[in-house]
Parts: C-alpha cells; structure tokens; sequence
C-alpha cells in the first residue's frame, strides 16, 4: 500500500486524485459534536483502507467536495473533509 | 395461512435515503395511502394498506430514511423511536423490512446489521436489483441469507410486479400474531449509542459478508462522473440551474394557460348558468358572487401548482436536486445557510408550509431556524394567482427578444423573494449565529430517470392538499367575506356601491388611512384582511369585492380588464411588491409556531416582513408615481 506516504486531509486531495483512507484518526479528537460527526463519517465509509476520490469542488473556495467513497458520492465541507485522513496514491490521478 | 379472523399485522419499510424505499412503498400499497404527521413533530408519516394474493393484510408504515439508528436528525430519531417503540402513540412494529439499495450494499448493509441486533422479526429486500445486474453486479441472495439469518428477496420498485417475491415471503415467513396479542406486544427494545470500535467492527462485517456474497466489477461511474463533471462544475453548473429554474418558471406560464382558460370558461359558464336559472335572491347572491366566483377564481391556478411540482418532483427524483445543494452550498454559507437549506426553501416555492416543515431535515437547530424565517420569502404559489392577475391585467403580452415581458416580470418577482431572502440570513448570520460549523455530509445518489406512478402519487397528494386547503379554508372565507361586503345593505337613496355601506367598506375605508401612503385604494385594503389567511384568498376576495361594487353584470370572470381600468400602473407595483414580502399567511405563522414551538418566532417573522412589506411598497409605489408622471398621490 502506500504506507511510506504522507497522510493528507481528504479536503487537500486535489480534484480527480485518488486516496486511501487512513483510520483511527478521524474520531481522536474533539468534543460531542465532533465525535458525533466523525461517527457518522465513519458509518457512511470513510473507514480504514477504502478508496476515495474527490468528484468535483464547490465555487468558491474549492468547498464543499464530492467525494466518492464506496460506490456513493457524498458532499463533504472543509471542516468535514479535514476529519479524514488520506494517503494519496501514487498515480492518483484517475482516468477520465 | 388463512387469513379469517386474523389481525393486520403491522410492518415497517426501514433503509437509507436514496434506497427507493418510498418507490417500493408505493408499489406495495398503489393509492391506499394516507400521509399525516408523527404526533407532535411534522415529519411525514406514510401509511399504507397492502394485501398478498393470498389475502394477508399488513399496515404498512414507510418510515423516514435513516444512515444510522444513531440519529443525526429528527427524521432520523422518528426511525429510530419507532423501531425501538419508544415513540407515544405509536406500536412497535410486529416485523421490520429493510430496503437496500442493491447496487449500493457496502453503503446499506451496516444499517442492516445494526437493526439486526435490535432482535425484531425481519428481512431484508434488495432493491434497484434490476440496475445491479445491469451493472454485472451478482449477489448470492442464499448465501447473504445464511449470513443475515434472515430471509433476503429481490425487488424492482419502479417495475411492475417488481415486489411479488417480497409478497410471497410476507405469505409465509410471518408468523401469525398470537390472539389476543394486544398489550402481548413485545416490550421496547435496549438500544445503546455505538462508539467508534463498535462502527469500525461492524464495517468490517459488512466488508466481510460481501466479500462472501457479492461479486462486484470495478464500479463503474462513468455515466454519473460524465454528467456530474458539467452539472457539478463551478460554472457550467451554476448555469444549468439557473436554466432549469428559469425554464420552470416560463413552462408554469405557458403550459398552463389553456388548462385554466377551460376553467375559467367552466367557472364563468357555471356561475352564468346559476344566475339566470335561479331568482334574484339573497342565496342566488352567495352562490354567484361568493361561492362560485371565490372559489372558480383560486381553482383556476391548480394547472400552474400541478405544473411546479412536476418539475420539484421530477428533479428530486432524477438526484438533480442534492447537487443543485452542493452546488449553492458555499454560496448560501456566505449568508449562514447550507446547500440543505435550498430543498426547503424550494419546496417553498411551492408552499412555505411544506417548505418549513421540510427544514427539519436540516440537522443543525440555527440553520434550521434561519431556513425557516426566510422561507415566505420564497414565492409560494398561493402569490401566484395574484400576480397572474396583476401581470395579466397590466404587462402587455409582448415579446422581449424570445421572451415573454409577462414572464419576464414573473420571474424578477422570484429574484426579488429570493435575494431579500439572502439579505434576511446575512443580517441573521451576524446576528445570531457567529462563526459556527455544521456539517453539510449530503449524499449525491446515482442518477435515475423519474418514474411516471412515483410522479403521479406526488401530485396526486399535492393536489389533495391544494384543494383541501381551497376547499376548507378558503371557501369558509370567501363566504365570511361575502357575508361582511354584503350586510348591512346599502341605506335608501345611497348613491355609491352597496359595498362602500358593508362591514367590509367600513373595514376597508379604515384599513385605507394605513394603506393609501402605499397606493391601495379601499377595494385593495379589504382584500388584504381575508387575504391573511392565504394569499390566493385576495384574489376572490378582489372578485368579490369588485363584483359586488360593480353596477355592471357582465364581472364574474373578468377581474383582470377590471383592475387595468380602475388601478393605477403605480398601484399595480405597489401591490406586486406588497406580496413579495407580506406575512400574508396564518397558516405559515402557525406551521412556524408549530416547529419553534414557541410563538417568539412567528410574530418576530409577522414583524420583519410586514415591515419589509410596506417599507417595498412605498419606494415602488413613490419611484412609479415619479417615472409615470403622476406626481402626487
């Protein structure tokens, strides 16, 4: 896998680059409302090991993100996405 | 298996959104649906009959879609309530059915198993399992079953006898109810929060069970990403919806027009035939110019209802509407509301009732609050006809390159609602909610073509509503008022309208001092107060209130050419602007009582908008004067 890669925050994956899930961090820090939303990220699949690729950026501000994870698209903003840590794959860039 | 004798068992459809669960729903109980309220809350609550070729009968209850028992919204805790039996006034059901969505099990099987644990009778319907095959997708349906330890079917919600093998196992796996099981119903169930482990754990079961029982090709999204790359794009995107949402409006516009000319040829023929058939009695007076002219004249604007919420209905379905959210996300966050503001606040459009209710699946408290205060400013439907009367009495029918100047009107009234709405949340975002972050975490589903029956039953119930509401309300009001312009009759030897001598003139006459700095004349000042309980209801009430003062006969239908010559073209605008602001609504302001569930809110909006009502109405009707030439007033 891509362990010898930096983890970067799910919202910093640029637009069509592929990612690999990195657990155990989403839910580390925070109070109620953080660790609520990092379960449900957890629940819908941003769970260790899965794949994900940002679909499309908001205007402006590049937020919010669509990010497929599994086989669902979901809308992230940038304090949602930041909750997930990802390992950017090498040749992240996804076919068109 | 005979049926004799046996109560209905009750069942519940559970699953996340997006699942076809509502289509499923459908398909299981056709029109013998009825749609009410959770007690206390406004969250829809469907129910249905459903009877198996065998004759089995089930209540069927299509309760809100739900990620997690871990409830993250209102709707949310209603599933969750509900299974558990946690929920006053409601039973826990005797069976649950989950609904997954077939080509998405990795998203839909954790929600699954977490039910799973609750220890109720239940199955699981794989549905959509016509596209997972499509997409090469094969699913052991006898091995999911060992591993579930529950009966797992296939259905085709959108197909015809798509749900037969659901029928068939609810003819067998259901064990008959004990008799005399009332108050035998088994006690609500121990449910706990889950914490990270417990997720994590489960995910792993679900990654484990499909790496068991599903075959799955590399997933392939081009088709979505294809479209999602112009329709999500920062640019090509904005512009797409702009489109749509301009050609909604024109298509309101022109597909409508010969529907209501039939009505209002039907209307005016009824109310003539009425008036020549009957004597010239007081009874003959409040069919014709109450009840038949009030009520024909607010018929009329179903087609352009119906017409709306095709397109809401038909966009929802399609998955085009949570990507017109993720689109204005960052947009209506500038002014502190998120993309899930604008389902609400589109449904708004239709009505501001749903549209307020609709706000509950906005998670966060603020968000919603500020969702709700500005959804009147929507441009419900029930303004329609009051602008369809107002642009069509005084707008010429000319063409403005290849538009319509009528509509072209229309829609600038729509902009004014909506960007006053934008500055009512800024100067609320300044205020009361500073700086916080609520997630937005919306799901952008695979794009589907919208099915005609779903469609249908859409309609069917708004038109329900619409005319419930014009039958009810409306109807009881127009009588009032006809009751009001009509006693007492005019004095002997009165020169002016019997009207001018009513309660209603009175009332108008007094309501005018208020109202003539604005531009409305007495005629206008009466509408307005019947108008209060809904907004179309100033419509009737102009018609009777003009057919009554009127000496001619020939002004049942005619309402329109009648304005034009007796109001001025700055009053006109006055009153356009008037109602994009009015809290012309008691129905709005009790909906908002209902889901603040304090009366701070709806008289802080009865407050802002009257304000912004008159404050609009002056400076239209002052610049007019200026720019027409009519100086003074």
């Amino acid at each position: 896998m891509n362990g010898a890669l930096e983890l970067i925050s799910l919202f910093d994956l640029p637009q069509g680059h592929e990612g690999t899930v990195s657990g155990g961090n989403v839910a580390a820090a925070g109070g109620d409302a953080a660790r609520e939303l990092a379960l449900r990220l957890y629940e819908i699949g941003f769970v260790d090991g899965e794949r994900v690729r940002v679909v499309a950026r908001g205007f402006p501000g590049g937020e919010p993100i669509a990010v497929r994870v599994g086989g669902t698209i979901f809308a992230l903003r940038r304090f949602e996405a930041e909750r997930v840590l990802v390992a950017p794959l090498r040749n992240g860039r996804a076919k068109p | 298996m005979s049926s004799t004798g046996e109560a209905a068992l009750s069942l519940v459809l559970l699953g996340n959104p997006n699942c076809g669960k509502t289509a499923l729903f459908n398909l299981l109980t056709g029109s013998r649906q009825k749609v009410a309220n959770y007690p206390g809350v406004t969250v829809d609550r469907k129910e249905g009959q459903l009877t198996t070729p065998a004759g089995r009968q089930f209540r069927l209850l299509d309760l809100p879609g739900a990620y997690s028992l871990n409830a993250a919204s209102i709707d949310e805790e209603i599933t969750r309530d509900v299974v558990l039996g946690a929920l006053a006034g409601e039973q826990r059901p005797d069976m649950i059915v989950c609904v997954s969505d077939a080509t998405n099990l990795k998203l839909n099987l954790r929600l699954v198993l977490e039910v799973k644990r609750l220890g109720l009778p239940m199955m699981l319907a794989l549905n959509m399992t016509d596209l997972a095959r499509k997409r090469g997708i094969t699913i052991d349906v006898a091995a999911l079953q060992r591993e579930l330890d529950m009966p797992v079917v296939n259905t085709v919600a959108v197909r015809r006898g798509g749900a037969s093998d659901l029928l068939a196992e609810l003819e067998s796996a259901v064990p008959a109810k004990p008799p005399g099981h009332a108050g035998a119903r088994p006690p609500a169930a121990a449910w706990l929060a889950p914490d990270a482990a417990d997720v994590t754990a489960t995910q792993r079961e679900v990654r484990r069970i499909l790496a068991a029982c599903v075959r799955e090709p590399a997933i392939d999204t081009r088709f979505d990403e294809r479209i999602d790359r112009v329709v999500l794009h920062p640019v090509w995107g904005l512009l797409i919806l702009a489109a749509t949402l301009f050609l909604m409006f024109q298509a309101v516009f022109s597909w409508a027009r010969l529907p209501m000319e039939m009505i209002t040829a039907g209307v005016g023929a009824f109310g003539e035939f009425l008036g020549t058939h009957m004597p010239e009695s007081l009874l003959r007076s409040l069919l014709v110019d109450g009840i038949v002219a009030g009520v024909g004249g607010v018929l009329v604007f179903l087609p352009q209802i119906l017409i709306l919420f095709l397109f809401i209905l038909a966009l929802e379905d399609s998955g085009y509407l949570p990507r017109a959210a993720f689109l204005l996300d960052r947009l209506m966050g500038t002014v502190g509301l998120s993309g899930r503001s604008f389902i609400p606040l589109l449904s708004s459009f239709a009505c501001a009732i749903p549209g307020i209710m609709a706000a509950r699946t906005i998670s966060n408290w603020r968000d919603r609050l500020a969702t709700i205060m500005i959804a009147p400013l929507m441009t419900c439907s029930a303004r329609l006809p009051v602008y369809a009367l107002i642009i069509g009495a005084f707008i010429p029918q000319t063409m403005v390159g290849v538009f319509n100047l009528q509509g072209l009107v229309l829609f600038a009234l729509y902009v004014a609602g909506v960007v006053s709405a934008m500055a009512v949340a800024a100067v609320l975002k300044m205020t009361v909610s500073k700086g916080l972050q609520h997630p937005l975490l919306l799901e952008l589903p695979s794009y589907r073509l919208p099915h005609g029956r779903n469609l249908l039953l859409g309609l069917l119930e708004r038109a329900k509503i619409f005319l419930l509401r014009v039958g009810n309300i409306i109807l009881a009001l127009t009588v009032l008022l006809w009751f009001l312009s009509t006693f007492p009759g005019a004095p002997e030897g009165a020169s002016g309208p019997a009207i001018q001598y009513s309660y209603a003139g009175m009332l108008g006459q007094a309501l005018e001092v208020i109202f003539a700095p604005i531009g409305f004349n007495w005629q206008i000042s009466i509408a307005l107060v019947p108008g209060m309980a809904a907004r179309e209801v100033a419509v009737g009430a102009l018609g009777t209130v003009y057919a009554l003062s009127a000496t001619g006969d020939d002004v049942a239908g005619q309402l329109g050419p009648l304005l034009a010559a007796s109001w001025s073209l700055p009053t006109a605008f006055s009153l356009l602007a008037w109602f994009v602001f009015a809290p012309q609504c008691l129905a709005t302001l009790a909906a908002v009582k209902r889901e603040t569930n304090s009366w701070r809110y709806p008289l802080l909006m009865a407050g802002y908008l009257f304000t912004l009502a008159y404050l609009a109405s002056f400076v239209t009707y002052r610049v007019a004067l200026v720019l027409t030439g009519g100086g003074h007033a």
